[in-house]
């Protein structure tokens, strides 16, 4: 019987609303600089919350020549900026095939910047449509400009699963590796979708926090929209210790389940089982676990239902665990979320830090968790990401410090 | 011109209620609570949309979460409506 084929990252990057690289999202992880800001309303618009995760001084030039670009959208530009330093870190280009090459991205609401000002031109100003407008709206304009840029010809797909969209593609990354399709892949998310119209549906559904994120204070009320995206480079582990790559985390496991209750009610059951597959499938005893980067959304029912299941699935340990979200720094970044929380947990083992979940004070104390109010030194082998996305579909990563 | 009174808008929250549960409006008595009428968070939510179209009035999100019974719901409302210190028509 062959030895299974493990999984190491061996390259990152980043584009959110605290750092525009891993360097820069690294220091404000550790220092807890949040980049919830003030949002930014036209005169004649209105909304009932204060604040959003913005991505700043984002400028596409240079990735792509001026024709490309047209074709593409704030949210893929995101992306591949992302992919461009995870790749450039990693050198996985030169050490691995292109067709045995994968692309992975999460993303859940496709261009909306240009599906919204198209659709505005055409309902109130009887404007015509842009001609480009399906290219740069489609989900997958992300994956497919990654493959065009760096002439990746491997298998390309996106996941859109809401919250849990870059989690999938991880997941589905890991295994792709370890079943032997691909050696190496580019995986993650992006998203770009803080348009009026986004916002304008995310207060109707009454999630959004009036004044900022809080996840596990007891203060929480609500959700902070983010934006940003994050690529991780994978590798088959053999041949990127016989290359001399850098391993910044091995990619030990995936849990995956659904719920099969509710569209936005969170459940503990289901979250519980995707940890405890996770766990499984990395052949990992529950006690490795020093860090969880929650979901940590900061609403009460999604805080609430996810300390039970960590307290389902570690049982006495669960409040020894370091457990925090910090979506209180980035924001909540939909379908770029995992990616950025599995970037934020690849940090935590690499450094050894657990960091701040921003925000939390005062900690619930009916969650009887172990939240870090501030960033702390912790001996970590082994950590848990997770992204539970509404439709009741849970995923949970799993990474260990490089040996 | 009229303004509401508590059994006027009472009325049209069952008949809200009564919709949204697909259940005939005489069935819905203001004692009912959500939650015996099957309505979850979301379901409210929803309902709150309609409610807020019908009477155009805005309720904020922490006056949602004190909403158990069709009654709240009504007396809601109505001070809602009172807020606005507007005369409402009898068909709105």
């Amino acid at each position: 019987m062959s030895v299974p084929r493990r999984v190491v990252v061996t390259g990152a990057g980043c584009i959110t609303a605290i750092g525009c690289d891993v360097t820069e999202f690294a220091r404000a992880l550790f220092a807890g600089d949040s980049g919830i800001v003030p949002v930014e309303l036209q005169p004649d618009q209105r909304l009932s919350f204060s604040n959003v995760a913005v991505v700043k001084d984002f400028v596409p030039d240079g990735l792509l020549d001026e024709s490309q670009l047209l074709l593409t959208e704030r949210s893929s530009q995101f992306g591949l900026a992302a992919a461009q330093q995870a790749l450039q870190g990693s050198g996985l280009l030169s050490a691995c095939a292109p067709d045995r090459t994968a692309i992975l991205t999460g993303c859940s609401a496709g261009g909306q910047h240009a599906e919204e000002r198209e659709l505005a031109k055409l309902y109130t100003q009887q404007g015509r449509v842009h001609p480009f407008t399906v290219p740069r709206t489609m989900a997958n304009n992300g994956a497919s400009l990654i493959s065009i840029r760096f002439a990746i010809t491997g298998p390309a797909l996106t996941f859109s699963t809401a919250c849990a969209s870059s989690a999938h593609a991880l997941g589905q990354a890991l295994n792709m590796i370890r079943s032997g399709i691909v050696d190496g892949a580019v995986a993650g998310g992006h998203e770009a979708a803080l348009t009026y119209g986004f916002l304008k549906s995310w207060e109707a559904l009454r999630v959004v926090s009036p004044t900022g994120c809080k996840p596990f204070s007891a203060n929480r009320d609500g959700i902070t929209l983010g934006e940003g995206a994050s690529m991780l480079v994978l590798e088959e582990r053999e041949r990127a210790l016989a290359r001399g790559a850098t391993v910044l985390a091995e990619f030990c496991g995936v849990g995956m389940s659904s719920d099969a209750a509710h569209m936005t009610q969170p459940s503990a059951t289901g979250q519980a089982k995707a940890m405890r597959a996770a766990l499984q499938d990395a052949k990992c005893d529950p006690a490795d676990i020093g860090y969880i980067n929650a979901h940590g959304t900061g609403t009460a029912a999604n805080d609430a239902a996810e300390a039970q299941a960590i307290h389902e699935v570690f049982g006495k340990s669960a409040g020894e665990i370091s457990t925090g979200s910090t979506k209180g720094l980035h924001g909540h970044t939909v379908g770029a979320a995992g990616a950025i929380e599995a970037l934020a947990t690849i940090l935590a083992l690499r450094h050894q830090r657990v960091p701040v979940s921003y925000g939390a004070e005062p900690v619930d104390p009916s969650l009887c968790l172990n939240v870090p109010t501030r960033t702390r030194d912790g001996n970590i082998g082994a950590a848990l990401s997770n992204s539970f996305a509404f439709g009741g579909l849970n995923v949970s990563l799993l990474f260990r410090a490089p040996l | 011109m009229t303004v509401l009174t508590y059994e006027d808008v009472l009325s049209r929250c069952k008949e809200l209620v009564a919709k949204e549960r697909r259940v005939a409006p005489e069935t819905i008595t203001e004692e009912m609570s959500f939650e015996a009428l099957g309505v979850d968070s979301l379901d409210l939510i929803n309902l709150s949309f309609e409610v807020e179209e019908v009477f155009e009035v805005e309720i904020p999100d922490n006056a949602l979460k004190s909403i158990r019974t069709v009654k709240d719901m009504a007396r809601g409302v109505l001070v809602l409506l009172a807020a606005k210190q507007l005369p409402q028509t009898e068909n709105v």
